[in-house]
């Protein structure tokens, strides 16, 4: 009786999670679609309140821009330390407290990063700027992608390390030619997910990147980016700026979405030594 | 007829040692180079936490650890606590882990232990890792329109029946309150529970489920007596990277708890949390409050360490063992 009772209860619990999710997915698309109007949304400055039409445009330049910022920082900085964790420094007491910390790091709330980027970037600069929101991300990213760079070269065998200085390569040239392309795709695997992570994120962005009203690509000005968008527009009591942050949200969703699904499948395929 | 030895005479030998040199002078460097970035990588939790810890040093000294016991948020008079905000931050927390210890266990048992064949599980597993991909924004802003409206009678009906107990009670109940920003928390921190609980289920020994199955024990016995208490370590490191992440996360408290700052028994009615009380204060803020609200980063940073290192430990030592 009570493992009836048991079993049905785990069947009740995973039905309750799938229902949120399906909502979510749903209601964004429905109330999304319904306020896509192509190409305006895509084209266009958000109207002056009060008044309706227009897009968000500028948010989609500025996440890209803001994510091109972050990972020029993080990706090379992440997948060279992991280079160093997995590669020369494995089972190091140096590669132990790095990845610890990187653990610990990546449970470090994002808002956190955002008061660090404040901190760093903007006090000294002087204003916010689309730079310092892609420290913030940066910061956010680092840990993700030292992980996951660890993990996949961690995967590739060492017959190939040996067969590599058999034949004479220096590390470095088998770390470039042999170990780096047999662990790519699930490297590649780390970085979008990654990618995907920082897309969503408005916290670190709130008073790093701020928001802008305008067209804008200047790395040392406010960018608006989509997050943050959604969080303004939501906030604000007029139809129309609401009615464009579920726009924006679905277009957020999709982009974060396809990232993850993307993710997932380049890191099934597989790689040539498997 | 030409030789070895006269091809070889033709033919400048190339100048072995200068291309080893080359070759190990980049080897080293490269090698430097990684352990400096990955030194750097480690050094950058530290160098968060100290950053933050500096920039809310005038906030510290104006305000000391009473910081921590004052309800006051007062730009006028430049008076800070935080203390509302940590209850909030608490509560919306707790319910969260209320709702998702017993919902994340019960869905990694249903999905590791053969309930339904594998089709199934399968695509239900990869559903529920898609919901830490949706971004927290978004989820607010569902919840603002969409749960909130769809929630209201029912906090209507909890205070109405159920208003007598104290955590149910207070004046008619509101839309943004502790609760329904613990109910979404929930549902973001869930989708952590099961995977790490699901890999700790995974890595078992097959020995105690088949010694336990032997002895005559049912698959529920086994579960609840063999399953559960062998990988409570993995399941209670879950369940504070879970911690972590529900006391962290800022947007869905921001839009959605109300950011009143008070100290309310009843979860009916709206509270703070730290992060929202960043998030919503930080746009005109002047110095002080700049410097307090790094200081309330401190607090989070502090909470959110403690929990996250007591986790990153425990897996550890779970791990020594297998």
């Amino acid at each position: 009786m009570l493992s009836i009772i048991l079993t049905s209860l785990t069947f009740i619990f995973t039905t309750a999670i799938l229902i949120p999710l399906f909502m979510v997915v749903i209601n964004v698309s429905a109330k999304g679609v319904n306020q896509l109007k192509f190409p305006d949304t895509f084209t266009q400055l958000p109207p002056p309140p009060g008044l309706t039409e227009g897009g968000f445009g500028h948010a989609i330049i500025g996440t890209l821009i803001t994510l091109a910022i972050a990972s020029s920082i993080a990706v090379p900085f992440g997948i060279l330390s992991a280079i160093y964790l997995a590669e020369f420094g494995r089972g190091s007491k140096i590669a132990y407290l790095v990845k610890f910390s990187a653990n610990v790091l990546t449970g470090v709330p994002a808002i956190l990063c955002g008061l660090f980027a404040y901190s760093v970037v903007v006090m000294p600069m002087g204003g916010f700027s689309a730079f310092s929101g892609g420290v913030a991300l940066a910061v956010l990213m680092l840990p993700i992608i030292v992980r996951a760079t660890e993990e996949a070269l961690l995967l590739v065998p060492n017959e190939m390390r040996q067969a590599a200085i058999g034949v004479g390569s220096t590390r470095f040239q088998m770390v470039i030619s042999i170990i780096i392309p047999a662990a790519l795709p699930a490297i590649i695997t780390g970085v979008v997910l990654a990618l995907a992570r920082a897309a969503g994120e408005a916290a670190p962005l709130l008073f790093t990147a701020f928001n802008n009203n305008f067209w804008a690509t200047d790395p040392m000005q406010p960018i608006a980016t989509l997050p943050v968008l959604i969080y303004f527009f939501s906030i604000i009591p007029y139809k129309a700026s609401q009615d464009l942050a579920w726009a924006a949200a679905m277009v957020l969703v999709a982009i974060v979405l396809i990232f993850s699904i993307v993710a997932r499948l380049a890191g099934k395929q597989k790689a040539f030594y498997s | 007829m030409t030789t070895f030895d006269d091809i070889q005479d033709k033919v400048p030998a190339p100048s072995l040692e200068k291309k080893i040199s080359s070759d190990r002078v980049l080897d080293v460097g490269f090698w430097g180079l990684t352990l400096l970035l990955a030194i750097s990588a480690g050094a950058v939790l530290i160098w968060v936490i100290l950053q933050t810890a500096n920039s809310s040093l005038p906030a510290i000294q104006q305000f000391g650890l009473g910081f921590l016991t004052t309800m006051t948020w007062n730009p006028v008079t430049n008076i800070y606590g935080v203390l509302p905000q940590i209850y909030g931050t608490l509560v919306t927390s707790f319910i969260a882990l209320l709702i998702a210890i017993p919902v994340g266990v019960g869905v990694a048992v249903f999905l590791t232990e053969d309930f339904v064949p594998r089709y199934i599980t399968t695509p239900i597993a990869f559903a529920i890792e898609l919901i830490v991909a949706i971004p927290s924004v978004v989820l607010g802003l569902w919840g603002i329109f969409v749960l909130i409206p769809f929630l209201r009678p029912f906090f209507q009906f909890l205070n109405n029946t159920f208003g007598w107990i104290p955590i149910f009670g207070g004046g008619a109940p509101r839309g943004n309150n502790l609760l329904v920003v613990g109910l979404v928390l929930s549902l973001m921190i869930v989708p952590l529970i099961i995977s790490i609980t699901r890999s700790t289920f995974e890595v078992l020994p097959p020995s105690l489920r088949a010694g336990s199955l032997a002895l005559g024990a049912t698959r529920w016995e086994t579960i609840l007596k063999v399953l559960i208490p062998a990988g409570l370590s993995g399941i209670i490191s879950s369940v504070m990277l879970a911690l972590g992440r529900a006391m962290g996360e800022t947007m869905v408290a921001a839009m959605m708890v109300g950011n009143a700052n008070r100290i309310d028994i009843s979860i009916l009615q709206p509270g703070a949390t730290i992060t929202g009380l960043i998030a919503s204060q930080f746009g005109e803020a002047g110095r002080l409050q700049v410097s307090a609200l790094m200081y309330a980063g401190l607090v989070l940073m502090v909470l959110s360490l403690i929990v996250n290192i007591l986790a990153e430990l425990i897996i550890r030592r779970f791990q020594n063992i297998e």
